[in-house]
């Protein structure tokens, strides 16, 4: 393939062909339907299975069943759907079923604004599910990017074994940008761990090296049990306290002793500067010009933007945030992500500017804030 | 009879401690019974056969049991099978549902499974109450009959689960009932074998919520009281309309020959292919092609 000018949706749906993803359900939503129909063509090519279920709960509980049965998967939503999806994110969490799920966000509450962008997923994707879970989320800034996380959503869902979300911005996954889909074959791409125990010795949920237990799948002659209730490591229900404190800390131990492979960031001029913009999304974007028209008046600004928000990058913000006088933080919601920043640098720090409204955070709003108007 | 000599035991966890949760008396380890059976019979691989359950009392059913088992969410159950077939076309996906669980939160799930026609055999165990939660009223509760949430009588006409599956798709459906376990077991036979979509309604009773509310006695009264409401197919063609509405109607009720939806997506698959010109495309994708 040529360089083309590709849309961020259509780079997700190459990101995931790319890495090996031969399974996708879905029910159409806007912004995020491009998804959908671009796997329904390719994913056939490639011997993979498309399926448009009868709603969003059921596409991604196909799409964990699929994973059971071997392979990577994934569905793509917008809000009102991701909403519907928590049930099962918490179910792929608790099971530990590899997966990824997109959610192109638009304005919301509820119906909201279809077609108009916004930040307001950042907070569901962390804790819209009930109970304490590990969570990742990644969040593109590009076409390029997007194409890029997306392969790394799934690298990350079945290295850990854990639902892994990838959060788009409508204005990202409807711009087009010139890109060229790299060959399959020069990427990284990572397999969850087999086993070849003698399958009596094998146990779905034991307390492995590393923390991430080997995943055959079903039908391979490993016979396990998965349940949603707390289990033991043959994966059976139990009540047990010293059942169910293993397991809880497992499940965060496997995401948070990785921070190092989980965490993705760029930081711009961040380390020597005053005043920091911390960022994601289409909102780094006018980040970056912001800070570049804020340089020509000679004011030290610093940007980091960030890949993964979900575990928020704390050690990293906490560096930036001791060396800064200020760091401004810009949303297109309300201020969610800024909760967890004022939480690690202390809320006199921090500038917060928002807007909910269905338009981007323009550069002239987050210079404003520089400029302290 | 020892313990090597009982077929069941073949296929039952010995590391999972039995006894299992269900009330004494309950109808549920009649139809894994049936089911055991049933696989015995076909002598089907353990390591080819997956049950899927949702949540409930019926849900509960598959962790008993050596097989690929996985239990799921309310509701859903379906819908994880339907992945799950799709990645595996080969292993043979037995979804165990109470009617709560398939008719009410898992209703949609339901008849979109039967109107694609996944070759997946359900099993809905119907007790006509919530009975895990409590005994509240469940899409199958008859009109008049007493629930924890119908504390005057239930107002709500039932769900007749057979014929909402043939009227969705569904290529074989089946009624029996817990009291004619051997029918059940030869009804479940004939579902796993069936390639397409097919359900079994295996009814039965709940003594603990149903029948204590209704004053309808004990476990053996209940199964009784299933005994003398049933009636075959062929007797049943004999009866007037209204004396057959009163009754259990049992046997096989549907059974037609469809391509399933693998079958139909293998085509997919054939004609995307076809469109591929580009030699290294699927190798190495786009990016591969110069």
């Amino acid at each position: 393939m040529a360089v083309t000018l590709m849309q961020g949706n259509e780079a997700v749906g190459w990101g995931a062909l790319a890495a090996g993803c031969r399974f996708y359900a879905g029910y159409p939503i806007t912004p995020s339907s491009e998804i959908a129909e671009m796997l329904s063509r390719e994913l056939p090519k490639y011997g993979g299975k498309f399926i448009q279920m009868e709603d969003e709960i059921a596409s991604l509980a196909a799409c964990i069943g699929a994973s059971v049965g071997g392979l990577k998967a994934m569905t793509a939503t917008s809000g009102p759907g991701f909403s519907l999806m928590q049930e099962h994110i918490g179910y792929a969490a608790m099971t530990e079923v590899p997966c990824v799920v997109v959610s192109v966000q638009r304005l919301g509450p509820s119906t909201g604004q279809p077609t108009s962008p916004s930040q307001g997923d950042v907070m569901q994707a962390r804790w819209g599910t009930h109970g304490d879970h590990p969570i990742i989320a990644l969040y593109p800034n590009s076409v390029p990017k997007a194409f890029e996380l997306t392969v790394t959503a799934f690298n990350l869902a079945e290295k850990y074994r854990t639902p892994v979300i990838l959060l788009m911005d409508e204005v990202i996954a409807h711009m087009r940008e010139r890109f060229e889909v790299p060959p399959f074959e020069s990427l990284t791409v990572i397999d969850r761990m087999g086993t070849n125990v003698p399958p009596e010795w094998y146990k779905p949920y034991g307390d492995t090296i590393g923390d991430v237990p080997p995943m055959p799948s079903f039908g391979s002659g490993y016979r396990y049990h998965i349940t949603g209730l707390f289990h033991d490591v043959m994966g059976y229900p139990t009540q047990r306290l010293d059942e169910i404190n293993p397991l809880v800390e497992r499940m965060q131990r496997k995401i948070n002793n990785h921070l190092d492979d989980i965490l993705l960031f760029e930081e711009e001029n961040a380390e020597e500067a005053n005043t920091v913009i911390i960022a994601y999304g289409a909102t780094a974007r006018s980040a970056r010009h912001a800070m570049r028209l804020a340089r020509n008046h000679r004011h030290n600004i610093g940007l980091m933007t960030l890949y993964t928000i979900w575990p928020f990058p704390e050690e990293a913000v906490l560096r930036i945030g001791r060396a800064a006088r200020r760091v401004i933080v810009p949303e297109m919601n309300l201020g969610q992500l800024a909760l967890e920043v004022e939480r690690v640098v202390g809320r006199h720090k921090v500038v917060r500017v928002n807007r909910a409204d269905g338009e981007m955070v323009s550069p002239q709003m987050i210079l404003q804030a520089i400029e302290g108007r | 009879m020892t313990k090597d000599e009982h077929s069941a035991y073949t296929y039952l966890r010995a590391t999972k401690k039995f006894p299992n949760i269900w009330c004494s008396g309950c109808g549920i380890g009649i139809v894994m019974g049936a089911l055991i059976r049933a696989i015995d019979r076909m002598g089907l691989d353990k390591n080819e056969v997956a049950l899927v359950s949702g949540i409930g009392c019926s849900g509960r059913m598959p962790v008993y049991m050596d097989f690929n088992t996985m239990h799921t969410t309310h509701g859903r159950a379906l819908a994880f099978a339907t992945g799950l077939k799709l990645a595996k076309p080969g292993l043979k996906v037995i979804v165990i549902m109470g009617d709560g669980d398939a008719l009410a939160i898992g209703g949609n799930h339901f008849i979109h499974a039967a109107r694609r026609n996944i070759d997946l055999t359900a099993i809905v165990i119907n007790n006509e109450i919530y009975g895990m939660t409590g005994g509240q009223y469940s899409p199958t509760t008859p009109l008049e009959m007493r629930a924890t949430t119908a504390p005057y009588g239930h107002v709500e006409p039932p769900f007749p689960i057979c014929e909402l599956a043939i009227a969705a798709g569904a290529t074989f459906v089946a009624r029996s009932t817990v009291y004619h376990a051997v029918e059940l077991d030869k009804f479940i036979e004939q579902a796993i074998r069936k390639v397409g979509f097919s359900l079994v309604e295996a009814v039965s009773y709940c003594h603990t919520t149903f029948g204590r509310l209704n004053k309808m006695g004990t476990a053996v009264e209940m199964m009784r009281q299933l005994k003398e409401m049933s009636v075959s197919l062929s007797a049943a063609e004999k009866l007037m309309p209204e004396e057959r509405s009163l009754k259990i109607v049992r046997g096989v009720l549907h059974d037609i020959d469809k391509p399933d939806y693998s079958t139909l997506y293998d085509r997919v698959i054939e004609r995307a292919k076809a469109s591929v010109t580009g030699k290294e495309y699927l190798r190495a994708g786009p990016g591969g092609l110069e």
